[in-house]
């Protein structure tokens, strides 16, 4: 207990570098997930901008990255990171690596959120005249919206999970805090206090999503 | 001028096996409709009848043919061109397709906003058109929160939100039950009526038809295999399929089977009178049979209205002798059309 206590002030910090790395990477890799879901949604044979050599390569790629165990992602991806980031090393880092694996995780939940919008919405939009890109920012956003949100909240759990994993990178984090000084120092209270805090994080951000996606979709 | 004119139009898919034929949906279909005509398109399910529909405003594109919107070869536009022509060519559906996420006067507002109308005019003009379909209370509800035929006059509303000259309205009241159908088609023609917009309607339901349509056209895999005034093909349906979608809401010949029992209960002879419209006044025809002292039965039939022009088919068992009974159909064929049973 005393362990714990004189670490308070590590933990806290630890506690702001996970809210930080998973804020960015939610932000990047929901913005990528997007774009590739949206990619795979609208070549798909049939849709607005059927496009089978794209769709065909988007699918391949997400199917290829998507079961990479994170911690073998994050090793084969450090030569990119240290390209695009500058070290392969630290937390900018693991959050280009994170929003990397988490683009095409959430890709496929993207995809399978847009698939249940009804096609003959997207027929009702053409038949007004809307084209392909106020189709995808007035009808299939807002339709899929409450999906979506609920999508967001369910990668957010895995982006926590990836994020613990950094600190063999030199990220910092709970998952760090944890790994450094409570399983490397054999003091388990310290681990279970970072365990609790990051159970209490998911639990609000949970908490936080069903609340949005109750709201977008009426309910 | 014809406002949809379609010549030899076509539409193949490829087929689903590698190698095999393509499949012909529409099958070089000619068909005119006029300015201010309720055109109804009839068809059983997989008859090519929605395809054809979703061609006039390029929802798919044609394979073969032309498509004049308002003189205009739409067949050959690209994508962007089409945006505009589609502006004038509202589109109702069969599962109403409104956008959960907004409100009624948001669904309405929607084709406005695609449109670029005026943001300061919008609201007056949804209200204009809520006003026009009797949902101006709902204006704030969503499409989750209504019935079905409060879905279908806001996919109305929608429809005529930038005034288009010609409403397509692909099987709009096949999910909705009789009497909300009755209503919404009720709307429709008042849309064709007070608004003077053309009105193609898709439907597998002759009731639909006969209640709304004044010409008709009748698909079978992939071809127009009878068109004309509803009048016509309702009394004197030309082909088999159609004449099998007549049956279904007027009865007036007998079916085989139905003959058969016919024959079974009755003794005598057995006819079919046909009467098209005034020109023959019925109590004549009796008449006949009266004066040449054959006593007669009516034991099938049915007189019906379309557009207030009444037709009708009658068969009777004849109780005489055939000397009497040939008499006097041989002055009765001089009134009507008389078809010989047994």
């Amino acid at each position: 207990m005393d362990a714990l206590t004189n670490l308070l002030p590590e933990l806290w910090t630890a506690t702001g570098e996970t809210l930080y790395i998973v804020a960015a990477t939610l932000f990047f890799g929901g913005i990528g997930g997007l774009i590739v879901g949206l990619g795979l949604y609208l070549t798909r044979g049939g849709s607005i901008l059927d496009n089978k050599p794209i769709f065909v390569v988007l699918n391949v790629l997400v199917n290829v990255i998507r079961p990479i165990p994170f911690i073998i992602f994050l090793a084969a991806a450090q030569p990119l990171a240290r390209a695009v980031t500058g070290s392969g090393i630290g937390n900018d880092a693991i959050i280009f690596t994170i929003s990397l694996a988490a683009s095409f995780a959430m890709a496929r939940i993207v995809e399978q959120n847009l698939l249940t919008v009804t096609p003959g919405v997207i027929d009702a939009a053409r038949s007004v005249g809307a084209g392909p890109v106020r189709i995808i920012f007035t009808v299939l956003l807002p339709e899929a919206l409450g999906p979506l949100i609920l999508g967001f909240t369910f990668i957010f759990v895995a982006l926590v999970d990836m994020s613990a994993v950094a600190g063999f990178v030199g990220g910092g984090g709970l998952g760090n805090f944890a790994l450094q000084y409570g399983y490397r120092q054999y003091e388990p209270v310290v681990t279970w206090a970072a365990v609790l805090l990051i159970i209490v994080l998911v639990q609000l951000v949970q908490f936080f999503g069903n609340y949005l996606a109750r709201k977008a979709l009426r309910r | 001028m014809s406002v949809v004119s379609l010549r030899n139009v076509s539409k193949s898919y490829p087929s689903s096996t590698k190698g095999g034929a393509s499949v012909m949906a529409i099958d070089s279909v000619s068909l005119d409709v006029e300015a201010g005509d309720i055109y109804g398109i009839i068809g059983y399910s997989g008859a090519g009848k929605s395809t054809l529909v979703r061609l006039v405003n390029a929802l798919e594109r044609s394979t073969g043919g032309e498509i004049h919107i308002n003189g205009r070869d739409i067949a050959t536009l690209p994508e962007r061109e089409l945006r505009k022509i589609r502006l004038g060519i509202g589109m109702i559906f069969q599962q109403f397709n409104l956008l959960g996420s907004r409100t009624v006067a948001g669904n309405v507002a929607y084709p406005l906003e695609v449109a670029g109308f005026p943001k300061q005019d919008r609201a007056t003009r949804v209200a204009e058109l809520l006003s026009f379909v009797g949902l101006t209370d709902k204006a704030k509800s969503y499409p989750d929160q209504l019935s079905g035929g409060q879905k279908q006059r806001v996919g109305i509303a929608r429809a005529l939100a930038t005034s288009p000259s010609i409403l397509l309205a692909d099987e709009a009241t096949s999910a909705l039950d009789p009497e909300t159908t009755h209503e919404v088609l009720a709307l429709l023609k008042r849309v064709n009526a007070e608004l003077g917009i053309t009105i193609i309607v898709i439907t597998h339901e002759m009731d639909v038809i006969q209640t709304i349509a004044t010409k008709v056209a009748v698909m079978d895999q992939g071809k127009v295999i009878e068109r004309g005034p509803v009048f016509d093909v309702f009394s004197n349906p030309q082909h088999p399929a159609s004449a099998r979608f007549v049956s279904t809401v007027v009865k007036g010949v007998p079916s085989a089977p139905e003959l058969e029992v016919l024959r079974e209960r009755h003794t005598g002879r057995i006819v079919t009178l046909s009467f098209r419209d005034t020109a023959v006044d019925q109590s004549e025809v009796f008449g006949e049979f009266v004066r040449a002292g054959v006593p007669f039965q009516v034991i099938y039939g049915g007189v019906n209205e379309i557009q207030g022009r009444p037709f009708g088919h009658l068969t009777l068992a004849l109780h005489a002798d055939d000397e009497l009974v040939d008499a006097a159909l041989e002055r009765v064929r001089q009134l009507t059309t008389v078809t010989e049973v047994r």
